[in-house]
């Protein structure tokens, strides 16, 4: 159990990012860099595919707090798909389902970013 | 009466976070812990010494000490660093209505402790030892 990796892919106007392995203190500016190179490009729809992710900490979710904000502010959003259960639990613990729509599958999330 | 006892002692910095993790998966592999009852207590203790990392030490190289005990029908675990400690009656819990609206960062770990173990005490004596006490029920 080891490791955190990103892939990113642009499919139609959007920015894909793959994340999987854990996503902790230790490897969360690894997603905050990649993030931040989407956004000053000047792509702000961002979907994130969870599919691969084994374990979140809160160090995690402050990357996609901290970066919700000038998306949105842009015309964007950062929606997720793919998010197995334990992953789920601790965004649905914390109210994030509030704040960011999460759809069960890629080809969802990306339909809605056309509305 | 504590059945066994485990402790880790290492540098505290992020890279370790996977250590401390594998230390209470190993550790804990003989309970009957559902895995969503394990994933309580490796986010609960990742944040309590995430938080050591960052704000009792500053990410100035130190030691964590993480002790493990485990009894009939609890586990008790204690996160003890000899850092510069915090006041637990000025942290105040965020109300995540605001948080969410105000998009807010930082500031989970506490709550996120409090929500997933069934106990948090904490034992504070700043430049000495401060201590983080978690219990989990089974």
């Amino acid at each position: 159990m080891s490791g955190f990796k990103i892939d990113t892919k642009k499919e139609e106007s959007v920015s894909v990012v793959r994340i999987s392995g854990f996503l902790d203190a230790h490897t969360a500016h690894e997603l905050e860099a990649e993030f931040q190179g989407i956004t000053s490009k000047g792509d702000y729809k961002i979907l994130v595919n969870f599919a691969g992710l084994d374990y979140i900490s809160s160090a995690g979710l402050g990357v996609f707090m901290g970066f919700i904000e000038l998306v949105r502010e842009n015309g964007g959003d950062i929606k997720m798909c793919e998010m197995n259960v334990k992953i789920y639990k601790i965004f649905d613990l914390l109210g994030f389902p509030n704040l960011y729509e999460i759809f069960d599958t890629q080809a969802e999330a990306i339909e809605k970013f056309k509305d | 009466m504590i059945l066994q006892s485990y402790q880790i002692k290492i540098p505290a910095k992020t890279g370790n976070l996977e250590v401390i993790r594998n230390f209470l998966i190993s550790s804990l592999q003989t309970l009957k812990f559902s895995e969503e009852e394990l994933n309580k207590v490796l986010l609960s203790v990742d944040e309590a010494c995430s938080n050591v990392i960052r704000h009792a030490y500053n990410f100035k190289e130190n030691q964590i000490k993480i002790d493990l005990k485990i009894e009939k029908n609890k586990i008790s675990i204690f996160v003890t660093d000899s850092g510069k400690g915090f006041d637990p009656s000025k942290i105040e819990t965020p109300k995540m209505d605001e948080y969410l609206k105000n998009f807010k960062v930082g500031g989970l770990g506490i709550l996120i402790m409090k929500k997933l173990m069934d106990e948090v005490e904490y034992d504070i004596r700043p430049g000495s030892q401060n201590k983080v006490k978690l219990v989990k029920y089974f």
